[in-house]
């Protein structure tokens, strides 16, 4: 596998403009000669296809839901940064990058990471064009807050439902692309395989959910925007139906899968109750500027937090980290709930969990001020958990949220398949280990309406527009295969075995594998046992699942058996890729690399790298590339939250 | 968090497709934990019936968290159940007596066709979007973001449309099946702002005739919509696509 970033020449600050004026350009009137096809409608995946069709392309533009409207990026709370210095508050292009880059704990790619700063500005200039009511002063200027620690307030919001409302502006573009003829909306699809011919992204192959059939679709190009994986964890704040699949799909057509084991746990979730429990809900993290995170000191105390006096409790984060205090970063953060839950102080009835308390904050500025700020979040919590975090503190654990990890690509955004593109969660490039709170949202809208539409072009101008068909081979063989697989899922049940488990039993073991052992803190000898249960429990899978009904209709079983399956496969290059890096960085804890103040312990000299995960075929194991990671304008520093 | 267990009898609308005819069938669970959200009540129902060989019964749900609009039944006679400003996935168990019987069914109009059990076709909202729910401004066309202010209570206002997320309840609780709930909040959003001005009359004229041609009935105040919306979107929001309407149809030029 040939992995050339292809990162342009000259200062930072011109690379982007420089990658502009070398590309090659479609000419205006030969654009509607090109079809593409985008997977996803969040918000990198809507973005696009809506820039795409406003510069002439003709779009298709398939997602899983009823409607474009409800991708996952509709649950993001807390908001999108940009480098505007509206607060004049010392921000700027650089602060952000160089914020962005550290964050992510010195694994992403310089160029990539300031080109998001660079275009940060222009997306908010966009959506207040589009209608985005964000918050605003009573001047009727912008608004902004400080988000997840940083130093400045770059952060733009709309209430607690940023993301909603940034979705909704996607959305409405590309609605008004569809009324123009240029976009044409396919929901309630599945991409289930990509197809290449001569060696190109040139179609997909989809599950029409409502009918069953198998669809073809072709293009000139083709768009990946579906999403993160969190869900292999079966419990996570993700959508139902955020899922792998495509991007799984697109690897094992040879695209390479970078950095599988980033994965973020978030350390302010509601914390598990249940086993019927089917999905964990982010409390924001903004909660974090005024609660205080504590313990009880004994081990086993359970009485009532109120009962509990103040010498009892212990308030770890503002003992072990002074300076930071509840503000500490969110792995340290995550793992140090773990640890003290780990050392049987948590409290609630399962012990996993630990207490965010608004006392203090209550007594200094009074309850009004404090429900002014989270009264939303009070109230989602109370829904949730029939509990008022405004007398008693709210209990709160630590939650898959995000995967940095991701499809590979190179600057342009494309993958190590020509034509394929791959924007939003599912790519790796802008997080490194670590993404920063409010940066999925502006990476997914600069990745769709300011990068991809100037970067496929180049690609397209080259390829050509030559016809395009899909009776092809390729599209027979990939359909054959994805029926034989379909039909596998629904064998055991046909066939009438007996001892047969639900797909959500088979999800929730495999969570629980990575959960116990991928998760926060990760040691060889967990990560090789991982590796030796997973592909078990994918045999006893394929060989006792019961799937009801058939193919040929909407069968939500068989959807979610399908997305299982694939997790399945890729739990195991997850857990690979944690069992290669040695080190502990960004959100993870390697408990052989740590300090003598068991803080997480970076290893620049052997893993300044992004590893790159190929297919090499059924059955065998994949291989591990290396990107080298080079640092020019910023020098990598161990991060001290002391 | 005290949990309580509780036993359901539940009467559930099952239709195997758009072209044959539903019934209800009656289902009954035991041991129901008073903390499960109604999603998951229905998920432990789906794993009970898939384990008995039987069907499980198909609904639409995705973030469970009450953003993403695609959840939604009428239980009861009420559309999202009986907790206010609630969606179907944010309504928990504990709202519930042991040994209730609930009759759950889809949403139901003309505009909204059955899918599947619980499964509607409400594809007719994003047509309507698709006539002007949108500010024609390409990308990279933008002036800066600060260049217009806005007035806070005008932007708070236009937020308050915004949150409006698509399920469809309004039109599903209406006795008419008008869907002007969703519609009058889209245009009240964009009317509210100025981004919004130079469109304005062409919005409302172009998306409230997409309405009707949806098969969207007219709305004759019965506030039912109001009630049921997770939302709590305001039928303010209806008499301001009224005027809006009134105003485009007097004085727009695309009206001759
Ligand atoms: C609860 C929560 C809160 C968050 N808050 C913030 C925040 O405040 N700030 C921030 O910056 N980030 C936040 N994030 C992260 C951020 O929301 C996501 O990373 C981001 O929205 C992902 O956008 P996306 O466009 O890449 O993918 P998604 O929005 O996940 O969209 C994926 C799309 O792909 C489609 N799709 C997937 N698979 C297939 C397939 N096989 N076939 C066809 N279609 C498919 C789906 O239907 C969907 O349309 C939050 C995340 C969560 C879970
Ligand atoms: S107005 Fe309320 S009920 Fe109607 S679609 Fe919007 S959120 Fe749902
Ligand atoms: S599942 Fe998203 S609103 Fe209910």
């Amino acid at each position: 596998m040939k992995l050339d970033p292809k990162i342009p020449d000259g200062p930072l600050a011109e690379k982007w403009d420089r990658c502009r004026f070398a590309n090659r350009l479609v000419n205006p009137a030969n654009k509607r000669k090109y079809e593409i096809l985008v997977v996803g409608t969040g918000l990198a995946g809507a973005s696009a296809a809506a820039t795409l069709g406003e510069l002439g392309y003709n779009v298709k533009s398939f997602c899983i839901q009823d409607s474009p409207r409800r991708a996952h990026s509709i649950a993001a709370q807390g908001g999108i940064n940009a480098a505007k210095n509206y607060q004049n508050d010392g921000d700027s292009i650089f602060r952000l990058f160089y914020d962005t880059i550290k964050g992510g704990d010195f694994r992403a790619r310089e160029a990539n990471v300031y080109r998001l700063a660079q275009v940060s500005n222009n997306i908010i200039d966009q959506c207040v064009a589009q209608g985005v009511p964000f918050a605003r002063e009573y001047g009727g200027t912008l608004a902004n807050r400080s988000f997840g620690g940083a130093q400045v307030s770059r952060t733009f919001y709309a209430r607690g439902q940023t993301g909603q409302q940034l979705l909704f502006g996607a959305y409405s573009a590309l609605m008004r692309q569809v009324a123009a003829g240029k976009v044409t909306i396919f929901p309630r699809r599945e991409m289930m395989d990509l197809v290449l011919i001569d060696g190109q992204a040139r179609g997909i192959v989809c599950r029409n959910l409502v009918t069953g059939e198998l669809e073809r679709y072709c293009g000139h190009a083709v768009v990946l925007a579906t999403g993160g994986y969190g869900n292999a964890y079966f419990l996570s704040t993700n959508a139902m139906a955020s899922n792998v699949t495509a991007a799984w799909r697109a690897y094992k057509k040879g695209a390479g899968f970078a950095n599988p084991s980033f994965v973020q746990i978030h350390p302010t979730c509601i914390p598990v109750h249940g086993d019927y429990q089917s999905k964990l809900t982010l409390m924001s993290e903004s909660l974090r500027n005024d609660g205080r995170v504590w313990v009880p000191k004994k081990k086993g105390d359970n009485r009532p937090p109120q009962d509990i006096p103040e010498e009892d409790r212990d308030y770890y984060l503002e003992r072990k980290y002074p300076s930071f205090g509840n503000l500490v970063p969110r792995d340290v953060a995550s793992r140090n709930a773990k640890e003290v839950c780990d050392q049987g102080k948590g409290v609630g009835e399962t012990g996993l969990a630990v207490y965010l308390d608004f006392r203090d904050a209550i007594n200094r500025d009074g309850l009004d001020v404090i429900l002014r700020k989270y009264g939303n979040l009070f109230h989602m919590y109370e829904k949730i958990t029939a509990q008022d975090p405004s007398v008693q503190p709210m209990m709160i654990y630590p939650a898959v949220h995000y995967t940095m990890g991701g499809l590979w690509v190179d600057y342009n955004l494309m993958s190590t398949i020509p034509g394929l593109f791959v924007l939003g969660e599912a790519n790796f490039s802008d997080h490194g280990a670590n993404r920063l709170g409010a940066s999925a949202l502006m990476q997914g809208l600069a990745d769709g309406y300011f990068i991809v539409p100037y970067t496929i072009g180049n690609y397209l101008a080259e390829a050509g527009s030559g016809p395009l068909t899909v009776d092809h081979d390729a599209y027979s063989e990939s359909e054959r295969e994805v029926g034989r697989r379909l039909e596998a899922l629904l064998a055991n049940r046909t066939a009438g075995k007996k001892g047969l488990r639900t797909v959500a039993d088979f999800h929730r073991r495999l969570g629980q594998i990575l959960w116990d052992y991928c998760g926060m803190a990760r040691n060889r000898e967990g990560l090789e046992k991982a590796l030796s249960l997973i592909p078990a429990l994918r045999e006893e899978f394929w060989d006792r699942v019961t799937v009801p009904g058939s193919g040929q209709e909407l069968n939500q079983s068989l959807e979610r058996a399908g997305r299982v399956a694939d997790f399945m496969e890729f739990a195991e290059i997850l857990v690979q890729d944690a069992l290669a890096r040695g080190e502990s960085c960004g959100c993870h804890l390697r408990e052989e690399s740590q300090t003598e103040e068991n803080e997480a312990l970076r290893d620049d000299e052997h893993y300044s790298h992004v590893s790159v995960w190929a297919y090499s075929g059924e059955g065998k194991p994949a291989q591990m590339h290396k990107e080298p990671l080079v640092f020019e304008n910023v020098r990598p520093s161990q991060r001290s939250y002391k | 968090m005290a949990a309580r267990e509780i036993s359901l009898n539940l009467k559930i609308w099952r239709q195997e497709n758009q072209g044959k005819k539903g019934t209800f069938e009656n289902y009954r669970l035991e041991k129901i934990n008073s903390n499960m959200s109604f999603l998951e009540m229905i998920d432990v129902l789906n794993e009970k019936l898939t384990r008995e060989g039987r069907e499980p019964v198909a609904f639409d749900h995705d973030c469970r968290e009450g953003i993403c609009g695609m959840c939604g039944a009428v239980v009861d006679g009420i559309a999202h159940g009986p907790e206010k400003a609630t969606t179907l996935c944010q309504l928990h168990m504990r709202h519930f007596r042991d040994g209730q019987t609930l009759t759950i069914e889809p949403f139901r109009a003309r505009a909204f066709p059955i899918i599947r059990d619980l499964v509607v076709d409400r594809s007719a909202f994003d047509r309507i979007i698709q006539a002007g729910g949108f500010i024609s401004v390409n990308t990279g066309s933008a002036p800066d973001a600060n260049a217009i202010p806005v007035a806070q209570t005008k932007a708070e206002l236009a937020m308050d449309a915004a949150a409006c997320i698509g399920c469809g309840a309004c039109v599903a609780a209406c006795p008419n099946a008008s869907a002007m709930l969703f519609v009058g909040a889209k245009i009240s959003q964009l009317a509210l702002l100025p981004q919004g001005g130079p469109e304005r009359e062409k919005r409302a004229l172009s998306m409230v005739r997409a309405m009707d041609r949806e098969g969207f009935g007219n709305c004759s105040n019965e506030r039912e919509c109001e009630a049921v919306c997770p939302k709590s979107i305001s039928i303010r929001n209806i008499a301001r696509l009224n005027r809006e309407f009134v105003r485009a149809s007097l004085f727009s030029d695309e009206n001759e």
